[in-house]
């Protein structure tokens, strides 16, 4: 089974991506497990058709320790089984304690058995590395391979390269390694080169440069991903494209993280189209 | 039997010690922890360091700002209900362990022999702990009706982000009693001294002042920093009976809350634990213009002196008589149980590392049995309470410090509660040399060339066992088996651990009949440890700086 994770900075697409890569493999025959890691528990809204999520801390809450595997997993597109972590409302509570509860529920209630078969785990986590909670996934061993939504503004970029400190520091006692660069083009100046170089100098690849369409945005609406709702449109292919380097990737790194003089200079030489 | 050593002439330097302790920690270590020790010069000025972060992975005597806050200054006060909120080992762990008494009048609130708690869940983590501090506050109101709640804060309380302070209000405004929060959480300070600060800070706020009860005594006084450890307080409550001093509060042992809300209508305050309760008295003589002085009730002859002081200041010809009656009264009891046992505890020596006052107030007593006390520290005391306030400007704030919340306190605008009489007679006091608003600390007091040590470790205790083989050790609970497995008899002086009381003259009568029952026998020294004859193991280890 792979075991991957998804980080980047918030509102980079990292929910869009994830599913629409997902949709990808289950084309290529993939049994998928998605695990949303982030409070507002969007993640898997287009792979099921809307919210129609309970969370696992909710069901946690609601039904003390009596929680069933069904109880938290939902069957969405082309079966892939999708979860919820959930949390707190914002500003309540701890949400990194949350994510860390529920993973080890999944693993108690055996979301893992080798019944399901599972060729993959996604696990989708919010935002930055922001506390030790939302490194859950990349620690012991729960993933193994990273891929990083990144975009050639600066404060993506950024944001990146401080994930890749997150996953460096895990790397050194564990079995997580960085898979490569998603860039989800934001239509910045020398874009793809300057996130190939970005990629180059962590000791990675961008995996794939997925083009900014429209119908991204239609699809959405439609609660559907690109693959369901235009499975003929353009977009589709490139998303197919993406699911396709990552089931055949093999190259798996421990990164190393840029100084900010570094990252600046990368800026400096890409970011302004002569 | 080791051979005793001789110290009539005089202490040796413990210099060549010092050197032999931190030979053992690596450099940086040792270059810190050398700032903690001193050999004492009371004729000279010296610097130790003192309220500074514990070096990981030394084994300290330490407790966190939680237990100083909540077990130290508000757990003995009875008719409130002192409510945790956090995870139940926090509370559990600090229920009723210092052996604070207290005395309820018939039908009167004694919530501390309960330990309450919001017994915080994993789910109170992830998705906040307020509702269920809440339910807990009305549980609590609802089954035994006290006059206040305080919350307590431990650690996971200031990670999530719960707020106590607006928790407090809004259930103060359903509930219509007095309801307050303390952000304590353990991490918050270097030692256990942090909560009390916080603590002093919460009840000056929300307690002192709620009550301007009339004048009901000639003389009003309050005793601060007595904690009625194994019954203290009762000691000092009947003595001031006796004299005709009207002891309105004490803060906090056998205290209400009801008390401390009229505490500011008193003349005078005493400090007996300088470290943990010094902010209250300086608020209120900042707010009410009510003087403060260093108290010592630890020892017959320091117990004379701080009545004496109290008689000087009130300056009352029958009072006074009254004060001199009970000295030489209760004196000539000491001075008997004192001579039949003295002869038997001449020379020894003593050392004693514990509190932020007690190391300092019980070599009082072992001078009167003729004892040294060889080396004494303190466990989360700052430089003053080592040096004397005199050095009060001079200690560096840290970060640490100004994590502690700082109140400005502003004169009360209601002339009838702020003392000018008082400022006047201080002034007036003062002229002919009575110290205010004074401490001159531990060192000044001590022995040449005895050891002075911050914050000690447990490889130093070993060390300084092996160097001077003291005759009686006093610290806390943890330390006291591994002290007695090396032959020395430990006393207990945080919880006196069967005894007490242990203050003025009764207490100083308890205190030498405990030290003859320790002291006379050689049970400690004929156990020998199996390991002492055959090694289990043989390792060697370096470290390196």
């Amino acid at each position: 089974m792979r075991k991957i994770a998804i980080y980047g900075k918030g509102g980079i697409g990292k929910s869009t991506t994830t599913q629409n890569t997902v949709a990808g493999l289950v084309e290529l025959g993939k049994n998928i497990l998605v695990v949303g890691c982030d409070p507002k528990a969007d993640s898997t809204r287009l792979l099921l058709g809307g919210l129609a999520q309970k969370t696992v801390l909710d069901t946690l809450r609601e039904e003390g320790e009596d929680v069933e595997l069904d109880d938290v997993v939902k069957p969405g597109y082309g079966g892939v089984r999708c979860v919820e972590s959930g949390g707190p409302e914002p500003g309540v509570g701890c949400a990194g304690r949350g994510i860390i509860t529920s993973i080890n529920l999944l693993e108690q209630l055996g979301a893992w058995d080798d019944k399901f078969k599972t060729d993959y785990t996604f696990y989708d986590v919010l935002g930055d590395v922001v506390c030790g909670g939302f490194a859950m996934p990349i620690r012991d061993g729960k993933a193994e391979e990273i891929y990083i939504v990144v975009s050639g503004e600066m404060m993506a970029m950024y944001a990146a390269n401080n994930i890749c400190k997150g996953i460096q520091k895990y790397a050194q006692a564990g079995t997580v390694r960085l898979g490569g660069l998603i860039c989800n083009s934001r239509k910045v100046d020398n874009e793809r080169e300057m996130i190939e170089e970005l990629a180059r100098q962590l000791g990675s690849q961008m995996i794939h440069f997925v083009p900014r369409d429209n119908m991204v945005q239609h699809a959405e609406i439609n609660r559907k991903t690109v693959i369901e709702h235009a499975p003929e449109h353009a977009q589709a292919d490139e998303y197919r494209t993406l699911s396709k380097a990552i089931d055949a990737n093999e190259m798996f790194i421990i990164p190393t993280p840029l100084e900010i003089e570094e990252l600046e200079k990368l800026l400096m030489d890409f970011g302004i189209m002569n | 039997m080791v051979k005793k050593k001789d110290y009539s002439a005089g202490l040796p330097d413990p210099t060549p010690l010092i050197e032999d302790i931190i030979s053992k920690y690596p450099s940086k270590i040792a270059k810190k922890r050398k700032k903690g020790m001193v050999a004492n010069d009371p004729e000279v000025d010296q610097e130790v360091q003192a309220n500074v972060r514990t070096i990981p992975g030394i084994i300290t005597q330490r407790g966190c700002t939680y237990a100083g806050c909540k077990g130290v200054v508000l757990g003995p006060t009875r008719d409130i209900i002192n409510l945790v909120h956090g995870p139940i080992g926090c509370s559990f762990y600090a229920w009723l362990t210092r052996r604070n008494q207290t005395r309820p009048a018939e039908g009167e609130d004694n919530f501390i022999t309960y330990s309450f708690s919001t017994d915080m869940q994993d789910e109170n983590i992830v998705f906040g702990g307020e509702v269920k501090l809440k339910e807990a506050i009305r549980e609590a109101h609802a089954l035994f009706n006290p006059k206040a709640i305080g919350i307590f804060s431990t650690c996971p309380v200031g990670l999530i982000g719960d707020d106590v302070h607006s928790v407090s209000r809004d259930m103060q405004a359903e509930l219509g009693i007095n309801i307050f929060g303390f952000s304590c959480e353990g991490y918050r300070g270097v030692s256990q001294s942090a909560g009390h600060h916080i603590a002093n800070n919460g009840v000056f706020k929300n307690v002192v002042g709620l009550n301007d009860r009339p004048r009901e005594s000639k003389f009003q006084m309050n005793l601060l920093g007595e904690y009625n450890i194994g019954g203290d307080a009762f000691e000092l409550e009947a003595l001031f009976e006796e004299i005709g001093i009207e002891l309105i509060s004490t803060f906090s042992g056998n205290s209400t809350i009801k008390s401390m809300e009229y505490s500011h209508t008193v003349d005078l305050n005493i400090v007996m634990c300088h470290r943990s309760i010094n902010y209250i008295a300086e608020m209120m003589e900042e707010k009410y213009g009510i003087p403060w002085i260093k108290a010592n009730f630890i020892g017959a002859d320091a117990t004379a002196k701080t009545l004496r002081k109290v008689g000087e200041f009130f300056d009352d010809a029958d009072l006074t008589a009254k004060i001199e009656e009970v000295i030489a009264r209760e004196s000539a009891k000491v001075q008997v149980v004192m001579d039949a046992i003295k002869p038997k505890t001449e020379g020894k020596l003593a050392m004693m590392f514990v509190g932020g006052s007690r190391a300092h107030h019980y070599q009082e007593l072992f001078k009167e049995l003729g004892m040294t006390t060889v080396s004494a520290g303190y466990e989360f005391a700052h430089r003053d309470d080592y040096e004397g306030r005199k050095v009060i400007p001079n200690i560096k704030i840290d970060a640490d410090t100004r994590n502690i919340e700082d109140l400005t306190i502003e004169k009360t605008d209601n002339p009838e509660l702020w003392r000018d009489d008082l400022v006047t007679k201080k002034a007036a006091l003062e002229e002919k040399g009575y110290a205010f608003s004074d401490y001159e600390g531990m060192m000044p007091e001590m022995a040449k060339n005895s050891l002075v040590i911050d914050d000690v470790s447990h490889h130093e205790t070993e060390k300084l066992i092996e160097f001077y083989k003291p005759d009686i050790f006093c610290a806390g609970i943890k330390e006291k088996y591994v002290v007695q497995k090396s032959g020395i008899p430990l006393k207990q002086l945080h919880s006196y651990d069967y005894g007490g009381p242990y203050t003025a003259f009764g207490g100083a009568i308890n205190f030498f009949k405990e030290m003859e029952r320790m002291l006379v026998t050689d049970v400690w020294k004929m156990v020998d440890s199996p390991w002492k004859s055959e090694p289990e193991i043989v390792g060697s280890m370096t470290i390196n700086a």
